[in-house]
């Protein structure tokens, strides 16, 4: 049975379908199921239950009938197994919530479902999110749909796969390092983190608390926009959500508002659309240790906004190195004392052999963690500890701040936005950095700065290159914007999609 | 300077983490190899710069709500059965734990 969902290059073509009664939002989460089930090699779900995915499509039809649909109902979707859900198990991909049952759905869980996308489940995804490649997962490797024995990115990187192989239109995920942007330039689809503050933690899984941002991954950047407005907003209910974005509420509205009003502008400059855009291109970012054939499809990607009227100009980002050892303090640290919830005493494994109540807990956070959660806890417990705190943690943190006076000093004076390579190379073969953990490290170099200065930033796909296996795979442009930019962002990569093709290449049809 | 087996064994006990020996030694290698990474970040002069924690604090001024001291939640027995579901031992409300007073 044919992929209905290969019928279909947008959410709006979609929906269109949808409200014309063509399909039922029903049939095609039926059909989204089967895929499913056929590209289980993919290993892309962690937990699947059709009679809840069933029952919301059932709603959304009943929304379609009534004519108060709206433009994401019916639309099928899944999230990143770091969302507690209710019904779905909530796993954050580790054995220590293998069976945790949430009680409540995460904000950005409960949001989309009320704006009616169905949701198909929950994705695996790194351990607690730690991980470049989703090959640190309690259920084993998600893979990439454009070579089945390369990494699709992390952490998030099943929302990736997931929407490369059109199992779903849309998935969640999450950005503490890069998780977000990452993956989707792997897999070669479409993702957004948005400003720090911008969308609610509420019900996200803790990593590192003051970097974590959730953002969706389409095919491309206008899917973003409708997702992205419905995720975001002011919660009560997470202590750093912004309620003011520059003035301007941090409501529903604010993102569609800005990508409207920015392509109404580019409209009416014709030919040259992005005339005055001024593209930062920093020098750091195209340094030793970046593959050549990635150089070149973020090149020719500059140079296409050259030819749709943006200028480019050559900045400095000079601690872009230096944002590796700050982050791997701060992260860290923020996670060995997230983590310190896991005790198995309210929730999550407990041993099933101790001697008393320390060892207890001792006993199940070993048993219940993989190997690189317990790394990070270990090298985050060393940071905070007693005689080290000053050295490492507040020294990361002063640096945090350099770099963060860096991106503004760059963006206030120099340029609009700031384009580069996500990654240095594309996706690796799975277990490349099965002996040294520190391997993959190194290459999240592109996306670090951005989540220690809260800004927002986007990954989408802009040419291929070769991989170990020999395969053509997928290479993402980043672009960074300013806080609370992701409007502008987006219309920015709108107007590169409208004029190119990548994103509408299909895993397994390239 | 690299970490001591000593060093290790305190690191594990203060994460709450039982490591066999095996553990401790490799988590000695990896973690003198992460420490030889965030090293690095000492070489850097920062004097006079305010560490940076919340990041939006770096443009603007940032102050963390405080929520009203008010009961927001469901206080009932069905839904406090709902909260302690996922609970590995519980009985009559309370989550047990191992004898802890001899």
């Amino acid at each position: 049975m044919s992929n209905t969902l290969l019928q279909f290059n947008s959410l709006a073509q979609l929906g269109q379908a949808l409200s014309a009664r063509k399909l039922s939002a029903t049939e095609l989460a039926q059909d989204c199921l089967k895929q499913i089930q056929k590209q289980a090699a993919l290993n892309a779900f962690v937990d699947v239950d059709a009679e809840l995915t069933l029952a919301q499509a059932r709603a959304a039809d009943a929304a379609l009938a009534a004519g108060t649909a709206g433009p994401l109902t019916g639309i099928p979707i899944a999230h990143k197994d770091l969302f507690v859900t209710q019904g779905w198990r909530s796993t954050a991909g580790s054995n220590m919530l293998k069976n945790y049952i949430s009680p409540f759905d995460a904000t950005v869980v409960r949001k989309l479902r009320e704006a009616g996308c169905v949701s198909l489940g929950k994705l695996n995804c790194d351990e607690f999110a730690m991980g470049s490649g989703n090959e640190h997962s309690a259920f084993g490797p998600a893979r990439n749909p454009w070579d089945l024995s390369a990494v699709p990115g992390g952490s998030s990187g099943a929302s990736a796969a997931a929407v490369a192989a059109k199992l779903v239109m849309a998935t969640t995920g999450t950005d503490t390092g890069g998780s977000v942007r990452q993956p989707a330039a792997l897999c070669g689809v479409s993702g957004i983190k948005p400003t720090y503050g911008a969308v609610s933690r509420y019900g996200m899984i803790a990593y590192g608390s003051s970097l974590d941002q959730a953002g969706p991954l389409a095919a491309n950047a206008a899917d973003l926009v409708e997702l992205l407005d419905t995720m975001s907003g002011f919660d009560p209910r997470d202590a750093t959500s912004a309620e003011q974005c520059h003035g301007v509420a941090n409501a529903p509205g604010r993102i569609r508002g800005a990508y409207q009003s920015a392509n109404t502008h580019y409209a009416a400059q014709g030919a040259k659309p992005l005339k005055g855009l001024r593209i930062g291109v920093p020098r750091e970012y195209f340094g030793d240790g970046l593959n050549n054939e990635v150089a070149q499809a973020v090149e020719a990607a500059i140079a296409q906004f050259e030819a749709l009227g943006a200028t480019r100009v050559d900045i400095s980002l000079p601690r872009t190195q230096l944002s590796i050892p700050a982050y791997y303090v701060i992260a860290p640290a923020e996670a060995s004392s997230n983590l310190s919830r896991y005790d198995g005493v309210r929730y999550g494994h407990r041993s099933e052999s101790y001697t008393d109540l320390a060892d207890m807990t001792a006993r199940s956070r070993a048993e219940g963690f993989g190997p690189e959660v317990q790394r990070r806890i270990l090298i985050g417990t060393y940071v905070l500890s007693h005689g080290y705190y000053d050295a490492y943690y507040l020294q990361a943190q002063r640096l945090r701040r350099m770099i963060a006076d860096d991106f503004q000093a760059a963006l206030t004076t120099q340029c609009d936005v700031i384009m580069g390579p996500v990654t240095p190379t594309v996706a690796a073969p799975i277990g490349h950095s099965q002996d040294d953990p520190t391997a993959d490290w190194l290459a999240d170099v592109y996306t670090l700065g951005l989540n220690l200065a809260g800004l927002p930033g986007m990954s989408i796909p802009c040419g291929f290159g070769r991989g170990a296996a020999g395969l053509q795979l997928p290479v993402g442009l980043q672009i960074i914007g300013n806080y609370f930019d992701e409007g502008r962002l987006l219309a920015i990569a709108h107007q590169y999609q409208q004029t190119t093709d990548w994103h509408q290449r299909i895993a397994g049809q390239a | 300077m690299a970490l001591t087996d000593q060093e290790v064994v305190r690191i594990a006990r203060l994460a709450r983490l039982h490591l066999t020996e095996a553990q401790q030694a490799q988590a000695k290698t990896d973690l003198n190899k992460i420490l030889g990474i965030i090293q690095t970040l000492q070489a850097v002069d920062t004097t006079g710069v305010e560490p940076l924690a919340h990041p939006l604090s770096a443009v603007t001024e940032v102050s963390l709500r405080l929520r009203e001291d008010q009961v927001t939640e469901i206080s009932s027995v069905e839904h406090r059965a709902a909260l302690m579901a996922n609970a590995p031992g519980s009985a009559q409300g309370l989550f047990l734990v191992p004898k802890v007073i001899e």
